[in-house]
């Protein structure tokens, strides 16, 4: 039965897009079908990060408005053939996404796919609102950051009563995914800890993407990072959240500080 | 131990657990106010509503301001009126026999 999952924040600049992009492909890369859905209407940015920018004809509001039919807006990726995208309009106004029109596509990508993927904008607007409305799981993206774990404090609170699975009286399934952890300045007490953020926001851990160039890489070269850098540390972490979103239970790793020769001389340990 | 020393030496204290307490406090009380009409809004128009009774005031000039301290809270309303307002309202209302 196919899963629709919002991935979301509230705040910005977390790491939505770049998971959504992440997390679909390890989805994919197992043999799952899956379409990434960007609802960021005047901002896009999920077709640039998995390198479709130049393919997009249609969008979500041309497929919402009845202007292009659902096949005609999807875009199959070039690397993986069961991951597809359904791009955000560029040019037109976020209110001409409508909750009926949003509730009939989600309707027919359930009937086609495994996995519905929903990259949320950021904010608690429009937009927010109908990426998570017909979501049977969400992903939040929580940076180990004040104003990230409020953020996401507040969206869960959106999830638990804006949802139509909330509405019936049911809930959505909801899981935490640190982004942006650096291991070397939680060991230094600068950062609040995962155990923090897990006990402010009482919500199961889905996994820790550790802060790291390859990120920044991937998306430089339009590919998402478990892709492009498969060996690499977040890309491993993504892979494992994946593999827990299939409902496998996999060890948790949480990043440590790579010892420099300077630390090594002095002696300190890794947290 | 060593990350103690390593604390000791850089004369920092560690600010995360600042940021965990600010942020337990904080959300306890957001989690509170979710769902409910926005009280300082009400406050504001039901307060507005009693004075403009008796004064004329311009709504612009009413600021209701909530200050959470850790023990006690304070309410302030701050009304701006004109001077010489107890010739407006009343008065004008009582020559022309509604007051």
């Amino acid at each position: 039965m196919a899963k629709v999952l919002v991935v979301t924040s509230g705040k910005g600049g977390v790491g939505k897009t770049t998971s959504t992009a992440a997390l679909g492909a390890a989805l994919a890369q197992s043999g799952e079908s899956v379409v990434v859905i960007d609802f960021d209407v005047g901002l896009r940015n999920l077709d640039l990060v998995m390198g479709a920018e130049r393919r997009v004809v249609f969008d979500l509001i041309n497929v919402v408005q009845g202007v292009a039919k659902l096949q005609q807006a999807l875009i199959r990726d070039k690397r993986l053939e069961n991951l597809w995208l359904l791009p955000a309009s560029q040019t037109r106004d976020k209110d001409a996404l409508t909750d009926e029109g949003v509730g009939r596509i989600i309707a027919e990508l359930r009937t086609k796919f495994d996995w519905v993927l929903c990259d949320s904008p950021a904010g608690i607007e429009r937009g927010a609102m109908l990426a998570m409305r017909y979501a049977d799981e969400a992903v939040i993206i929580t940076n180990p950051e004040v104003s990230s774990v409020r953020d996401s404090d507040r969206i869960i609170g959106m999830l638990d009563s804006k949802t139509v699975k909330a509405e019936q009286g049911e809930r959505v399934t909801k899981h935490v995914l640190i982004t942006r952890y650096d291991p070397a300045r939680a060991a230094r007490g600068e950062m609040l800890s995962i155990d923090d953020i897990l006990e402010i926001l009482a919500t199961p851990l889905l996994g820790i993407i550790p802060e790291s160039q390859d990120v920044l890489r991937a998306s430089n070269v339009g590919s998402p990072v478990t892709l492009n850098n498969a060996a690499s540390a977040p890309a491993r972490a993504y892979v494992d959240a994946a593999r827990r979103l299939m409902g496998e239970t996999v060890d948790m790793i949480v990043p440590s500080e790579r010892r420099g020769l300077m630390n090594r001389l002095l002696g300190r340990r890794a947290a | 131990m060593s990350m103690n020393l390593l604390r000791l030496f850089s004369n920092r204290k560690a600010s995360a657990p600042v940021a965990r307490e600010r942020l337990q406090i904080l959300l306890a009380h957001e989690r509170g106010l979710r769902g409910q009409p926005d009280l300082l809004a009400t406050l504001r128009e039901e307060i507005l509503a009693v004075v403009s009774r008796h004064i004329q005031l311009d709504p612009e000039k009413v600021t209701v301001r909530l200050d959470r301290g850790p023990t006690v809270s304070t309410l302030e309303v701050d009304i701006e009126v004109p001077n010489g307002f107890e010739q407006t309202k009343v008065h004008a209302d009582r020559r022309s026999g509604v007051g």
